[in-house]
């Protein structure tokens, strides 16, 4: 056991640098810094820089175009981006379908989406979550009814981050007979949202933001080529798939990064004649997240240890769910007291580039509310909190 | 001992309540914050014809009395609504500070034309390095010809963009954090030497940035030099109008979110059923109690004390600030992704409970502040 990196690592740490310094675009690293949201092609146009470099699928086997770096590598990745302002993929179809893809798909499926997904050429959403089916989703009411060759779907899907930029949605739908048990009626359909009998209605959230939406079915075909797998098993695909997206959801990089500028602020702050950062409450708040920081950051090492010696995440990456979101909460919030009175100004559109007005407040206090507000949803998404507590009762505790 | 209200207080609460619950529901909320000015003027006239205006100052003043129990009783009612109109800035801050550093001709002045409805004011305190510190002034008075003329920025003004006149702090003597040298000056807010950035806060309340440029000022309010007690009673009573607020919208978000447990069906049965969120919606309820409670000490020792017991107030401030936070995250929390949504009312109040804990002096800053009193 032991913690050093080796050469090589140093040596791969400074290649990521350097490729973050020469090809990471000053004005996406400066937005992601400053929690302003990027547009849907400056998403794209990062994740093919990314692409290009051949590092847009660290989670992916080699075979297929993923990196094949080892937990390590992955860290250093994590953090170095962070460090720079290199923003995250876009995880639906990178993070979230693709993994569904290489390990349930056939292999006429691998070879039709898989490459698209790798460099970014087609947008991903998630189908889900319904209106009646939030952390209870095995009871999803999305039908997808077998005729000849294609599905019939009907339905409503909710939530749909950033579903309004999709050329694709991946579903869960219900297929079997609607006395059969909830979970085993469920179904893993990839649906393509360039059909009329798709619409796709915006939910403004209380950022003020367009981030997320409803997604209509009204009689939309598929072709039934486009279920994952067989009938009846999309349930147990989901599961891998939410097991893969709470790992990634602790945001532990980020989060580092997030605190470091928390502290450069606090210490530019004034609080009167002194700064923030000489406020001993305030310091002593920002010392008790770092160490809950640091502590997350262990156990999510450890569950990567794990994982490299070949074990899948367990319901222990629950715990980082749990954690990793208490601390983007933390953080959140300790922005929104370093601003004070310049946390409420509602000025979004002030960083865009053909504003014209006077700025309010420093930079990196004006977004700090609007952040907060924003990450309230990290305790919900992804399976909200309180199930993840559920999942460690049940199936670590065996309560 | 009696905390029960009496019959004016009685009628006080129950015309606001009528006000909040006919005539101010969520939508009509949202076509006033998506008007040009923010708030309605029309509500502004009613709350003048009803004699809302007029609590805040005594019968000497011209007003229905102007205690503390009152402001509350307002207060908590608004805080039901989310009232965004700016009864905070023009009437209890602003037309506050004439009643209470004004000499008799700027009382007979001002006062009258508030209560009538006609005239909108904001006092611009807060500057961007200042922030709780009430002595913490840079903005400069100096003497030209005779008259004072102001220049410096002041921060977040609430209804500083729709002011007439403004009540600014300016130094006069002395360095910024000196407690001494700080006097108050009346304001022309459409002089052209004033520039105002206005916009609407996260909790839909209109606020501006000002700027000042040897802007003229019309008068000196108070005694040159020794303003800081009264801004520092000022900045009090507001403290308290927002603390009954914050008490007020608790109450709607636990309601909200109690009967959102009741009908909201995960699992084949109310999310109400379970345990574990019977006892987050309980503690809850125990948040706002407390909340209610020590509001309802602090009203009393200031009106017990003319007005002040700044201990008290920070006690409630710091109190009630750790009550909003858990109740607004709670609530969203519990009402899970649809409490995210700007559609929703739950999302709304959290934002309000949010900014409260910030206003004049976080929770933090007053809890600082009790311990040193």
């Amino acid at each position: 056991m032991n913690l050093n990196f080796t050469a090589q690592e140093k040596d791969f740490q400074q290649e990521v640098h350097q490729f973050l310094q020469e090809k990471l675009p000053k004005n996406i690293a400066q937005k992601t810094k400053n929690s302003i949201h990027l547009s849907k092609k400056e998403c794209i146009e990062w994740q093919q820089i990314l692409h290009k470099q051949g590092w847009s699928a660290i989670n992916w086997p080699v075979e297929h175009g993923g990196t094949g770096w080892t937990p390590t590598q992955k860290y250093i990745f994590a953090n170095e981006c962070a460090k720079a302002g290199g923003p995250d993929v876009i995880p639906f179809g990178l993070k979230m379908v693709a993994p569904v893809i290489y390990t349930f798909g056939n292999e006429e499926q691998k070879q039709r989406f898989l490459p698209d997904i790798l460099a970014s050429n087609v947008w991903w959403c998630q189908g889900y979550s319904e209106p009646g089916a939030g952390s209870d989703l095995a009871s999803v009411r999305t039908t997808a009814v077998k005729e000849g060759d294609e599905y019939v779907v009907n339905g409503t899907k909710t939530w749909t981050t950033l579903g309004q930029h999709a050329d694709w949605i991946f579903c869960l739908v219900r297929t079997g007979e609607p006395s059969a048990k909830n979970q085993e009626a469920i179904s893993f359909l990839l649906i393509n949202m360039n059909d009329p009998k798709i619409t796709v209605s915006p939910i403004i959230t209380i950022d003020g933001r367009h981030e997320v939406n409803e997604v209509h079915f009204d009689n939309a075909r598929v072709p039934t080529e486009n279920l994952i797998g067989v009938e009846g098993k999309g349930w147990t695909y989901a599961k891998v798939l939410l097991t893969h997206e709470r790992t990634g959801i602790a945001r532990v990089a980020i989060s580092k990064d997030r605190l470091v500028q928390l502290k450069a602020l606090a210490q530019i702050s004034p609080d009167g004649d002194n700064k923030l950062i000489d406020d001993a409450i305030f310091a002593q708040k920002v010392a008790q997240v770092e160490i809950d920081l640091l502590a997350l950051e262990y156990t999510e090492l450890r569950t990567l240890s794990a994982i490299s010696t070949g074990q899948a995440p367990g319901p222990e990456s629950s715990i980082l769910k749990i954690v990793g979101t208490q601390v983007i909460q933390a953080i959140d919030e300790l922005y929104v007291e370093a601003a004070g009175y310049y946390s409420m100004p509602f000025v979004p559109d002030q960083f865009n580039d053909d504003f014209d007005g006077q700025s309010i407040g420093p930079d990196m206090a004006t977004n700090s509310s609007l952040r907060y507000f924003n990450n309230r949803k990290a305790s919900i998404y992804g399976g909200s909190n309180e199930i993840q507590t559920n999942i460690i009762s049940k199936a670590v505790l065996g309560l | 001992m009696d905390f029960s209200l009496n019959n004016e207080q009685q009628m006080i609460q129950d015309s606001v309540s009528k006000f909040i619950l006919n005539d101010y529901d969520f939508e009509t909320r949202r076509k006033i914050l998506e008007s040009t000015t923010g708030f309605s003027q029309e509500n502004w006239t009613l709350f003048a014809e009803l004699g809302w205006l007029m609590l805040p100052f005594t019968e000497e003043d011209g007003g229905l009395g102007g205690s503390m129990v009152d402001l509350m009783l307002v207060m908590e009612e608004f805080g039901k609504g989310m009232v965004v109109e700016p009864f905070l800035a023009t009437a209890v801050m602003s037309g506050g500070l004439i009643a209470l550093a004004g000499n008799q001709t700027q009382k007979d002045d001002y006062l009258p034309r508030i209560m009538a409805g006609e005239l909108q004011m904001a006092f611009a305190y807060a500057e961007p390095q200042s922030r709780y510190h009430l002595n913490n002034v840079k903005c400069i008075a100096s003497e030209k010809n005779g008259e004072f003329v102001i220049s410096g920025h002041k921060s977040v003004v609430l209804n500083g963009n729709h002011a007439d006149t403004l009540i600014v702090s300016a130094r006069t003597s002395g360095t910024t954090n000196d407690n001494n040298g700080i006097s108050l000056f009346l304001v022309d807010a459409n002089h052209p030497s004033v520039k105002r950035e206005g916009y609407a806060n996260v909790d839909g309340h209109q606020a501006a940035d000002i700027w000042f440029d040897n802007t003229p000022t019309l008068e000196l309010l108070g005694e040159q030099d020794n303003a800081l007690p009264a801004i520092s009673n000022i900045i009090d009573k507001a403290t308290l109008a927002v603390c009954a607020e914050a008490v007020g919208a608790m109450q709607i978000a636990n309601e909200r979110t109690v009967e959102y447990a009741k009908t909201r069906k995960q699992f084949g049965r109310t999310i109400g059923t379970f345990q574990a969120l019977q006892h987050r919606l309980v503690n809850m309820f125990i948040e706002h109690q407390q909340a209610k409670s020590i509001l309802l000490m602090a009203v009393l020792k200031m009106d017990s004390n003319n007005g002040h017991d700044a201990k008290a107030l920070s006690a409630a401030k710091s109190r009630i600030g750790k009550a909003a936070n858990l109740v607004g995250r709670e609530a969203v929390q519990l009402h899970g992704a649809i409490g995210m949504t700007d559609e929703l009312d739950v999302g709304h109040i959290f934002k309000r409970l949010t900014t409260i804990q910030f206003l004049f002096g976080s929770t933090d800053a007053h809890t600082k502040r009790f311990a040193s009193l």
